[in-house]
């Protein structure tokens, strides 16, 4: 049985590691990440959590460092926020290539210049062409499922996995959460098998120099050139929406609680009008659906929890035949639009009577919203205006 | 007991036929003589973007007999600290970690990375295999590489600055164990690398290799430009045993008998040279020698 503790996101992330036994901790300190290392040296030192940690200098060496530990055969955890995992870039590259199974606490915060270190999503939102599968919380208690849920997932699929939660609004933020026994994480979570290949005997030579057609092998064997690497990644991150399902469905059956696989929806069953987001915003969306409910229009919300791989199916059924769906996100690709907004209204296409789709950019760089603002903006959008904006912009 | 007969060698060869470095590559000559100090099978080496990723072939085939863990160009120390951390983590023991990194890996892009690795200490021997530029790319211009060279990014100047003292900043970081060594003198950097293995904690060898097609000389001189390098005192030969500094090998003979070769008798072999100036040769010559002056002060200090 779990215990429940009114503790922070990022306590939540770093007691979740725990649970999970993680082998080797490789982290640098940012701003609103920094409790969670702090934590996990802690628990290291005093003896609580038995691992090597690597107090590294810099984002770029914790995630190199961590990528290598696990391809000798580790369990493998770190953590980072904004502009160092702007610094992570390459490796982040390199780490889905070299499928290693690494799960990433990722506390989302805007991305300088100029300086912020406060929260908005554009931090893991510019990172979602990697080749990692990223999560988006709504809360603390999802922070601590998801992290334990993503190695389950992740050491099937050889995949790494970014847990997605706002910086401060989670990060800083105490509330209840359930902390399960070790007992029930060691049910959910077997051992890392281990597949490094390094057995004192055998020569390797990983993540060698390749060439882009199949070539053959000292026995004549014919072995894949990079693009069939690259298309194998692809093939899994699409099918791991379907492991990701499964292991929440399996984490139901242990821990009696679950997070709606890839996408969640409140109020949807009879809506006309849907509001769709991700991370904490989506939660906020559902108080604004119900303020908006109240004056007798029928909203609901979509919230995005796996961004990649991309639920497009999902987000399809939850949204064809709707009048109007409005996007609301902290974050945007510059020269275009709110980058959730501009994929699922790709995905839409594919809606068999297409809503009116609106979009907004809100608070990037910690710009309070509140839900009477998301109501305001999703009514004007009921009334059929198409739009792409920013919400609260002062002159 | 120093080696002094090749009888003494290990006969295994790690690195078979086949591989794709250059013809006379001073890189493959190193990593022939380091692998043949370490033990097959328990080394694991971490190796950037480099002429070593080439020398370890095309995919799927290597003619390298030991664990090849690939890292992008900044990430060696890095990448070699978490495969400690991940052997320990795993139980996985017995086992020597050596980074490969060339000088454009270790003075430039990996330098921090580097410092990162042994500030804390970690476990395993980084080997720097200088050739004096980013000679996998074409090369181009490292702080490595020795004035007045003529790189791919200095076509018409040369290179109007000396070479970075990595020894010095790698010193800093108070290492139980630092040497130099040259493919030239494949003893003496054998001799290196297996007492290496057997200390604790940061290890650093750098080694000056030779490079036909970057430096412009015949492949068939690579043993001869490696020699002329350490009898010019362009490059010394010197181990550093918990602080102690020794000359080995040439180096510590040249010490005793004196200096008979000059800067312009190594460079004229060169066509990297074919652009230097008097004043840049001569420049040259004194930083040579002041720094050779040094190594001898140092070393007879240490060694009275």
């Amino acid at each position: 049985m779990g215990e429940i503790q009114i503790i922070t996101a990022n306590t939540a992330a770093a007691l979740a590691a725990k649970l999970c036994r993680v082998q080797v901790v490789s982290a640098y300190p940012i701003t609103p990440q920094t409790p969670v290392t702090e934590e996990l040296a802690e628990m290291v030192e005093s003896g609580a959590l038995k691992a090597e940690y690597l107090t590294v200098e810099s984002e770029h060496s914790a995630l190199a460092s961590v990528v290598a530990a696990s391809q000798v055969g580790a369990r493998v955890f770190t953590a980072t926020s904004a502009n160092g995992l702007l610094y992570m870039h390459e490796m982040l590259h390199w780490a889905a290539g070299s499928r290693a199974p690494i799960v990433m606490a990722c506390v989302n915060r805007g991305v300088g210049a100029p300086w912020t270190i406060l929260n908005d999503q554009q931090d893991t939102v510019s990172q979602r062409d990697t080749g990692w599968i990223q999560l988006y919380c709504r809360n603390s208690q999802e922070v601590l499922d998801s992290v334990i849920q993503a190695y389950r997932i992740a050491e099937q699929v050889q995949i790494p996995i970014m847990v997605c939660y706002d910086g401060f609004i989670l990060s800083h933020t105490s509330t209840p959460v359930d902390v399960p026994s070790q007992e029930e994480v060691d049910r959910f979570l077997p051992p890392l098998e281990d597949r490094s290949g390094i057995d004192g005997q055998t020569a390797m030579n990983i993540n060698p120099l390749i060439l882009s057609d199949p070539r053959p092998n000292a026995n004549g064997v014919v072995m894949p050139g990079y693009m069939e690497f690259r298309y194998r990644l692809q093939q899994d991150i699409l099918g791991s929406l379907d492991t990701i399902k499964a292991a929440d469905k399996e984490f139901l059956d242990i821990f009696g609680r679950n997070w709606d696989g890839s996408t969640w929806t409140y109020r949807m069953e009879d809506a006309e009008h849907a509001m769709v987001s991700m991370g904490s915003l989506a939660s906020e969306c559902t108080l604004a659906a119900d303020s908006l409910r109240e004056e007798g229009l029928k909203v609901g919300v979509v919230g995005v929890r796996v961004y990649r791989p991309f639920p497009a199916s999902e987000i399809v059924e939850s949204l064809s035949g709707m009048k109007t769906v409005t996007f609301f996100e902290k974050d945007v690709s510059y020269g275009y639009q709110g980058a959730l907004a501009m994929d699922a209204r790709a995905a839409m296409y594919d809606c068999s009577s297409r809503p009116a789709i609106s979009s907004y950019v809100v608070g990037l760089g910690g710009r309070d919203v509140r839900p009477d603002q998301l109501a305001k903006a999703t009514l004007e959008c009921t009334k059929g205006a198409t739009k792409f904006c920013w919400l609260d912009v002062r002159s | 007991m120093a080696t002094i007969s090749v009888k003494q060698l290990p006969k295994t060869e790690h690195i078979l036929p086949g591989t794709r470095s250059c013809a006379g590559c001073g890189l493959m000559l190193t990593y022939r003589h380091a692998l043949k100090a370490l033990d097959e099978g328990k080394t694991i080496v971490a190796v950037p973007a480099s002429c070593m990723t080439v020398l370890h072939g095309v995919y799927p085939i290597t003619p390298v007999k030991v664990v090849c863990i690939n890292n992008p160009f900044a990430a060696t120390g890095a990448a070699a600290s978490g495969i400690v951390a991940g052997l320990n983590a795993t139980g996985k023991t017995g086992y020597t970690v050596v980074a490969f990194a060339g000088d454009g890996g270790t003075y430039d892009i990996g330098i921090q990375a580097l410092s990162g690795a042994l500030e804390r200490k970690v476990d395993f021997i980084y080997v720097c295999y200088d050739n004096e530029g980013y000679m996998n790319t074409g090369t181009q211009r490292s702080s490595a590489s020795p004035l007045g060279a003529v790189t791919s990014t200095t076509p018409i100047l040369a290179k109007l600055q000396h070479k970075k003292d990595m020894i010095r900043i790698v010193e800093a970081h108070d290492l139980p164990y630092i040497a130099t060594g040259s493919p030239s003198f494949p003893f003496d950097l054998f001799d290196k690398v297996k007492f290496a293995k057997n200390v604790k904690g940061s290890r650093y060898i750098e080694v000056h290799a030779p490079c036909p097609p970057g430096w412009g000389f015949p492949n068939k001189d690579l043993v001869k430009m490696g020699k002329l390098a350490i009898e010019a005192g362009i490059h010394a030969l010197f181990e550093i045993k918990e602080g102690r500094f020794s000359l080995t090998s040439r180096s510590l003979a040249i010490a005793k008998k004196g200096r008979k070769k000059t800067v312009a008798d190594y460079i004229k072999g060169q066509t990297r040279f074919r652009k230097i100036s008097p004043d840049h040769l001569a420049q040259l010559q004194d930083f040579t020698d002041k720094r050779w002056n040094e190594l001898l002060e140092r070393h007879f200090k240490d060694n009275p």
